[in-house]
Order: C-alpha cells, then sequence, then structure tokens
C-alpha cells in the first residue's frame, strides 16, 4: 500500500483524490500555484507545497517542481489527476525513474494511446471496431480510392501533419473527392511541409459512449458505459450512466471490446475507451482511450458502489485487481451536470467571481463534488469546472427529476454559473426522451438561448 | 495621457500567438477600438481593445503576467 501520496492537479478532483487517499489511511501532499493559496485541496491535505507563479505552465505543469516537492515531503506516489500531467508519457517515465510510483497506467501505454495512429492499430488489432478508413497515411490516390470501398461518402481527408481542425477536407461524392484530394495533397505540403494525407469516414449524428476500465497489467475488467452525448465546443456538460440508447447485447460487445484493448495494452489503473455510437446504423466505432481517471468518473462509481479512485490507488499500491467482473452490477441511473463558472446568458463567457452565501444540495441520492467554500475567490487561470452535481435514483426519469430537485437547492451568490442550463435542459423534452447526438446541444443552444438567464448561480 | 486597464483578471498576452509579432510594439501609436493584447482567462481568449487613443504606447505588464480586473495594462501620450 502506498504511504505518502502527493496529488499533481487543483480543483474538485484534487479533493476528491485526497479524500480517497484518506480514506485508504494514505497521507497527502498536496502542490499549488502562488494563486491557489487558499484553495480547498491545499486545506484538505497533510502538507501542501508552493510549486510555482499562476501560470500553469511554471507550476501545474512544471516537471521539475512538482518531482523536488515529491522528494521534499517524501512522498512514494504522485497522482496526476486530469488534465495537466495527467496523460504526459514524459512526465509518467520521469515519475518511475524518480523511484516513485505513477498512479496510472506505464509511460509506453501512455504513448501507445496517445498517438492517433498506433491507438488506431492496437485497437483494431484487439478487436475494436474502429472508424472505417485508412490505416495510416494514403500512399497515393489509387489507394485512396480502394479505401472509399470501406468508408463510402461523406468522406474526411486530413492532412496527416495537421491539427486542431487545420488540413481537414470533405468530399461527399466521387466527384468531389477526385478533386479535393490532389488539392489537399499539394495544401498540405504547402502548409505542413508534409503532403500525407489520412482518410476517414464521417461519421453523421452519433452519441459519445464510453466504457470505464480498471485493469492491473494482467487483467482487466469494465464498469459499464457512460453516455456524454451532450456536448458544448466539443466539452461535455451532462454525462450518464446506463446509456439509455443500448441494447443488451451491443452493451455487452462494446463492453467486451474496452476490456479486450485494456488487456492487450496491459492497462494499469482507470481508465476509459471512448467510441461514437451511430443509432442508425447500429454500429460503434473506437475513438480514443483516455489513459487516466475522468471528469465524469463519479456517474459509474453511482451506479455500481465502487469507488474508483480508491481502487486506482490500492492497484498503483501493488495490489492485484479486487473486484471480478460478476461483482460489477450496476443499479439505477445517474447523472453528472458540471455548474462552470460561466455566464450561460452571455455566451458561456468565464465568470472568475467570489463566492458569497453558498447553499449546498443534498439528501437521497445527490453527491456533490466541488472546491468551493464561501468566501472562496476563483481564481481566473485554470478551467471553469467549479463543481459536479451528481444524482442517483432507480429510473433515469427519476433521476432527472432529482436533478432538478438538487439544482433549486444549489445556490452559489456571487458567481454566474452554468445552473440554468441545466435546469432548462432537465425540462426538455427531448432531452427527457434521450433523443441526443453529439452536436444536438449547439443546435438547442441557438434556439433557446432566452431560456438561460437567471440572476443568481 | 491616458491609461489602458485589463477588463478582466487573468493572463496577460502581447502576442495573437506565440510565433507572432506583438500587436502592438513599444511606442506605437493607438487607436480607439485597436487590438492591444489578449487575457487568458478560463482558458478563453479576449481581446482588449483601447478606448483611448495615443502615442508611444508603454506596457507596464509584461507577455504572460497575472494580472486583475482594473490592472493598468499600458500608457500613451
Amino acid at each position: 500500500m502506498l504511504k505518502k501520496l502527493l496529488v499533481a492537479n487543483r480543483g474538485e478532483i484534487a479533493v476528491r483524490i485526497i479524500r480517497a487517499a484518506r480514506d485508504l489511511g494514505i497521507a497527502t501532499v498536496a502542490v499549488h500555484s502562488a494563486a491557489d493559496t487558499d484553495a480547498l485541496h491545499v486545506q484538505l491535505a497533510d502538507e501542501a507545497v508552493n510549486i510555482g507563479p499562476p501560470a500553469a505552465k511554471k507550476s501545474y505543469l512544471n516537471m521539475a517542481a512538482i518531482l523536488a516537492a515529491a522528494e521534499t515531503t517524501g512522498a512514494d506516489a504522485i497522482h496526476p489527476g486530469y488534465g495537466f500531467l495527467a496523460e504526459n508519457a514524459e512526465f509518467a517515465d520521469a515519475v518511475a525513474a524518480a523511484g516513485l510510483v505513477f498512479v496510472g497506467p506505464s509511460g509506453d501505454a501512455i504513448r501507445l494511446m496517445g498517438d492517433k495512429v498506433s491507438a488506431r492499430s492496437a485497437a483494431h488489432a484487439a478487436g475494436v471496431p474502429v472508424v472505417p478508413g485508412s490505416s495510416g497515411r494514403v500512399a497515393g490516390i489509387e489507394e485512396a480510392r480502394h479505401i472509399l470501398i470501406d468508408t463510402g461518402f461523406p468522406v474526411m481527408i486530413k492532412a496527416a501533419a495537421g491539427g486542431g481542425g487545420r488540413g481537414i477536407r470533405i468530399a461527399n461524392n466521387l466527384a468531389e473527392f477526385e478533386q479535393a484530394f490532389p488539392q489537399a495533397e499539394a495544401e498540405a505540403l504547402s502548409a505542413f511541409g508534409d503532403g500525407g494525407l489520412y482518410m476517414e469516414k464521417v461519421i453523421g449524428r452519433a452519441r459519445h459512449i464510453e466504457v470505464q476500465v480498471l485493469g492491473d497489467r494482467t487483467d482487466a475488467i469494465h464498469l459499464f458505459e457512460r453516455e456524454c452525448s451532450l456536448q458544448r465546443r466539443r466539452q461535455k456538460v451532462w454525462e450518464e450512466a446506463p446509456s439509455a440508447a443500448l441494447s443488451e447485447g451491443l452493451r455487452d460487445r462494446l463492453c467486451s471490446s474496452a476490456v479486450a484493448l485494456a488487456r492487450a495494452v496491459s492497462y494499469s489503473g482507470a481508465g476509459t475507451v471512448e467510441y461514437l455510437y451511430d443509432d442508425a446504423a447500429d454500429q460503434f466505432y473506437f475513438i480514443e482511450m483516455n489513459t487516466r481517471i475522468q471528469v465524469e468518473h463519479p456517474v459509474t462509481e453511482m451506479i455500481t458502489g465502487v469507488d474508483l479512485v480508491a481502487e486506482g490507488l490500492r492497484i498503483a499500491g501493488g495490489e492485484a485487481l479486487r473486484l471480478k467482473q460478476r461483482d460489477i452490477v450496476p443499479r439505477g441511473h445517474a447523472i453528472e451536470v458540471r455548474i462552470n463558472a460561466e455566464d450561460p446568458a452571455r455566451d458561456f463567457a468565464p465568470f472568475p467571481g467570489k463566492v458569497g452565501d453558498l447553499r449546498l444540495p443534498g439528501g437521497p441520492g445527490v453527491r456533490f463534488d466541488s472546491m468551493l467554500f464561501q468566501g472562496y475567490q476563483v481564481p481566473p487561470f485554470y478551467d471553469s469546472l467549479l463543481a459536479k452535481l451528481v444524482v442517483h435514483a432507480e429510473t433515469r426519469e427519476a433521476a432527472i427529476t432529482r436533478l432538478t430537485r438538487a439544482l433549486t437547492e444549489l445556490s452559489i451568490e456571487g458567481m454566474k454559473t452554468t445552473k440554468p442550463l441545466f435546469l432548462a435542459l432537465a425540462a426538455d423534452e427531448t432531452v427527457r426522451a434521450g433523443a441526443v447526438h453529439t452536436r444536438w446541444l449547439e443546435g438547442w443552444l441557438s434556439e433557446n438561448a432566452d431560456r438561460l438567464n437567471d440572476a443568481q448561480g | 495621457m491616458a491609461q489602458i486597464l485589463s477588463p478582466l483578471p487573468g493572463t496577460f498576452y502581447r502576442t495573437p500567438a506565440p510565433d507572432k509579432p506583438p500587436y502592438k510594439a513599444d511606442g506605437d501609436a493607438v487607436a480607439v477600438g485597436d487590438v492591444i493584447g489578449l487575457i487568458e482567462v478560463m482558458k478563453s481568449y479576449i481581446e482588449v481593445t483601447s478606448d483611448v487613443a495615443g502615442t508611444n504606447i508603454r506596457f507596464s505588464v509584461d507577455n504572460e503576467e497575472p494580472v486583475m480586473a482594473g490592472t493598468p495594462l499600458a500608457d500613451l501620450d
């Protein structure tokens, strides 16, 4: 078992990890920037170390400062949380090289899953369906025409050296493709000095469904799926478990494929395999694997009763998986919404305010993961997540009713938050019917902007 | 003499991107509505526009420095 854990993160996830460590009797070290001296994770940990100025790259992304803090405090393990250094293979290697335990998979597993091409190959090799397309760079238009047999139209042509949406073209038919392919090649060459192209089928309306896995290098299990189709600018805002869209047969195949992938890469700790699910075609496709604990892990904890962060700490401490697949029995339905410091009435403008009177929801089936306290000044330097409100009930319908009840109890004076968005979504017929896809929320937002005004967070 | 204040708390940037030249070089003239920098607040980037005109801009905050709402960013003649 680990003795002293350094938490290389901030905000609600640092608080969450410190709680799990304490439950297991592990001492905790918080690290913080100069802007987070008063933060809750600093107050809760047994020790705290200032690792640098407010800018994340000078503090929470500063590997040398974090490793030095671990050495000074005598920590024997580092938990990266999510974001920051969580999926940085170099950091995982550096932690191991310093003789410490990295709570998560090996640097090699992070590297393998972090590269789009190698992750796709690993998924394919493990029998996980991938989005039809080229298996790597396309050699030329002759090969490209061959790949079209798998992809069909519309097809996406992407520059291998591109990124962040740059160098992407979409062809809707063969004529467009014949024109677009050489253009994309020339454009990639001039823009990136590399004419290499990939091809991928365009998945139209799809749901985002992901499978939670736990591994101990030799074995892996799944803890069923989460659906996170409600997204704004590719950021999840509402997550739930289970997905109401899956049949039992499909759920089995989806979850088994995630376990196969986790086993194939000797996965260690908590991880998530993400998929797109095309309802109309009844097909699912691998997108990527996130090699860390995720923001939305509590919905899985609510339906399975498993503490994923604690299990991750036990595995990092050298224990074998305590749970067998048959031990994982889902019960009821859970929903999480992300309470962000953003003003939905002003196009979700960031709102780094000071927390006044604070009223938190409670009662049966309600969980509130947060770093808030009255008088807390939310710093402007980091992301806007303030809290995750998670509810659990026997059915999805009852969970939505409970969500509305809990949101009504929540009041964060002095702040603008995304609470009005979730009250409106919980009352929406389409959301209640679960008839959504990953681009649904953007359209709904442009039509319902007037419903998002609310005086107080 | 006029001053340009930060409209928001966050991190101040003088350039539109790390590999780009600054919006305004020291000593440049500024017209009303000119962008003089960016404030990064909670991972969003917001342009800082000047609501005053002047000459000979002098920045009082370095690139990538943290600022509060109301922090003076630059002086103008």
